[in-house]
């Protein structure tokens, strides 16, 4: 196997021209001033200072607000649909998993677009309502809509890997519980959930990580004024042309994520260090 | 896990499932509607299939998403697998820095990969459109290629190639008749996923592209503000391909093993017999 240690120089290179070299770029833009060219640039920290301003903590908090709740849904539902589909026999229970996973390939521009069909004013909700004599309801460009959409879409991120989690129990565990006279409720809390913890950490990740940058699904289903971090950042860059403060808000959008990261795995962790 | 199955059970998969499949069922439905509404069904038509097959812009865009998928696709998976071969019997420091770097765009949000490429292309002063974003999605699919076939090529014995080359085999033919083949199944996977995330991106495609360019996301994110059934028809055949793949790809390694099985079942009668 000798032979093929070259055949990593290639995507050293690759990797170091179009991984590393960008995010240096993002850290240089984040603390200098002087337009988007490298020209005439000068060092400073007004851009992360910019971001204490009432309006920028304002979307910072509400982006928090939203893919916290959207997390806690997605894990309320997740988990349990996760748990029901182990109740079934291992085929059956795979083509179920198969189910979970095919509308996350499916485009998710594609699939947020059809949830404007169903949500908007004249929409499939409100025509059902109307034909039910009942007063129709404003759906589209609220906090539901955004979280309805992320929900749908993040969904099967949570499932997969709890199901995975749920799946690798050793069922005599189960079974010792309840002949040591645990009931059924302090079966699922003290073996099953915790048994369950690294799918449930992984999930969480995951859909926080999607809930809180995604720009595409506030835009479409919150309405043009609708501002989370992700689409703070898509202005800076598309619309305002002010790349430094975007570069600042992606460098803290990293470090927030990468802090979840971190505070998630120290649980895990901890859990861990609890057993032994 | 408990078997026993429970009607509130079933019935909450069931809910689940209507929740995540309605946006999908809505879109193949008013597909066939022969008006605009997409709330009221007024007759089957193919009148927005014809529209979208007629409508210019749309399936330049279908054609840029296809040939950037196959080809990121292509690129990456050659990329990925000689990397994770070459990985496995690197030098320490150096494997730890690729995977750490290599780890990189997969923690990173979308958003913050696409403007740090953004960045990176008008630093160099490279035009933007075509090569821009094929460059960006062979950066953001190898890393997963990689994810996928590594751990493939760190289980595999490093004596089976020693061997086929103190047979005499070249380093090359040891790597296309022996390592490949005990390595496809993470190949396979890698393929899979490459495929998908290219074909499926719309952030970092936006964020890279120019010179009017632009993939199915981007044009769908551009239309929002209209309804237009012509894009409930371009899902619909989007979906459509796309089941279609997936339980293909599904179904060809359990059929394989079935038929694996009975090969030998069958071969372990014929022998019986003999004897």
């Amino acid at each position: 196997m000798k032979y093929y240690v070259k055949m990593v120089r290639p995507y050293m290179v690759w990797s170091f021209l179009l991984i590393v070299i960008p995010m240096l770029l993002i850290a240089i833009y984040s603390v200098t001033t002087g337009g988007n060219t490298l020209v005439n640039i000068q060092f400073t920290l007004e851009n992360f200072a910019k971001f204490a301003e009432p309006i920028y903590v304002q979307v910072f908090v509400k982006s928090l607000q939203i893919g916290l709740i959207t997390v806690g849904i997605c894990l309320a539902l997740g988990y349990t649909l996760a748990y029901q589909i182990c109740r079934f026999e291992e085929r059956i229970q795979s083509s179920l998993i198969l189910l979970v996973t095919i509308p996350m390939w499916i485009n998710t521009l594609l699939r947020t677009y059809a949830w404007i069909s169903i949500l908007s004013d004249n929409g499939i909700i409100n025509t059902i309502l109307q034909a039910l004599g009942l007063e129709p309801v404003t759906l589209m460009y609220t906090n539901f809509a955004v979280i309805i959409g992320m929900v749908s879409d993040f969904l099967p991120f949570m499932v997969i890997p709890i199901h995975t989690s749920l799946s690798k129990i050793d069922k005599s565990l189960i079974e010792a519980a309840q002949d040591l006279g645990a009931t059924p409720f302090q079966t699922f809390t003290k073996v099953i959930f915790k048994l369950s913890i690294p799918g449930v950490l992984n999930g969480v990740i995951v859909t926080f990580l999607l809930s809180i940058s995604t720009f595409v699904i506030p835009k479409l289903l919150g309405g043009g004024q609708y501002t989370l971090i992700g689409n703070l950042i898509e202005n800076q860059f598309i619309s305002v042309g002010n790349w430094n403060f975007g570069s600042a808000l992606s460098l803290i959008l990293t470090a927030v994520i990468l802090l979840a990261i971190t505070l998630m795995r120290r649980l895990d962790q901890e859990d861990k260090e609890e057993e032994l | 896990m408990k078997k026993k199955k429970s009607l509130p059970g079933v019935v909450y998969i069931v809910i689940c499932f209507l929740f995540l499949y309605l946006p999908i069922f809505v879109t193949m439905f008013f597909s066939f509607n022969s008006s605009k509404s997409l709330t009221k069904f007024t007759g089957f038509s193919l009148t927005w299939y014809q529209q979208l097959f007629s409508d210019a812009e749309i399936m330049g865009a279908v054609y840029v998403s296809v040939t950037i998928a196959l080809l990121s696709t292509l690129i990456s998976t050659i990329l990925g697998t000689a990397t994770a071969i070459g990985l496995s019997k690197n030098r320490k420091v150096i494997k730890e820095l690729i995977i750490n770097i290599n780890n990189i765009p997969i923690m990173n949000p979308d958003i913050v990969t696409a403007i740090g490429l953004m960045i990176l292309f008008s630093s160099l002063k490279i035009e933007k459109g075509y090569m821009t974003m094929l460059l960006a999605h062979i950066s953001f699919c190898t890393p997963y290629v990689i994810t996928s076939v590594y751990p493939k090529v760190r289980s595999l014995n490093p004596n089976l190639a020693n061997a086929a080359m103190d047979l005499g085999a070249t380093p090359w033919q040891a790597l296309y008749k022996v390592i490949l083949p005990m390595i496809k199944d993470g190949i396979f996977a890698g393929v899979l996923l490459a495929f998908t995330m290219s074909f499926d991106d719309f952030v970092i495609s936006y964020f890279v592209t120019g010179n009017g360019v632009k993939n199915i996301s981007i044009i769908v994110y551009n239309m929002t503000k209209r309804t237009n059934p012509t894009i409930n028809a371009l899902s619909t055949i989007v979906i459509l391909v796309i089941m279609v793949l997936l339980i293909i790809a599904n179904a060809v390694p359990a059929v394989m093993k079935r038929r694996k099985i009975n090969g030998v079942n069958r071969q372990k009668t014929s022998e019986e017999g003999n004897e």
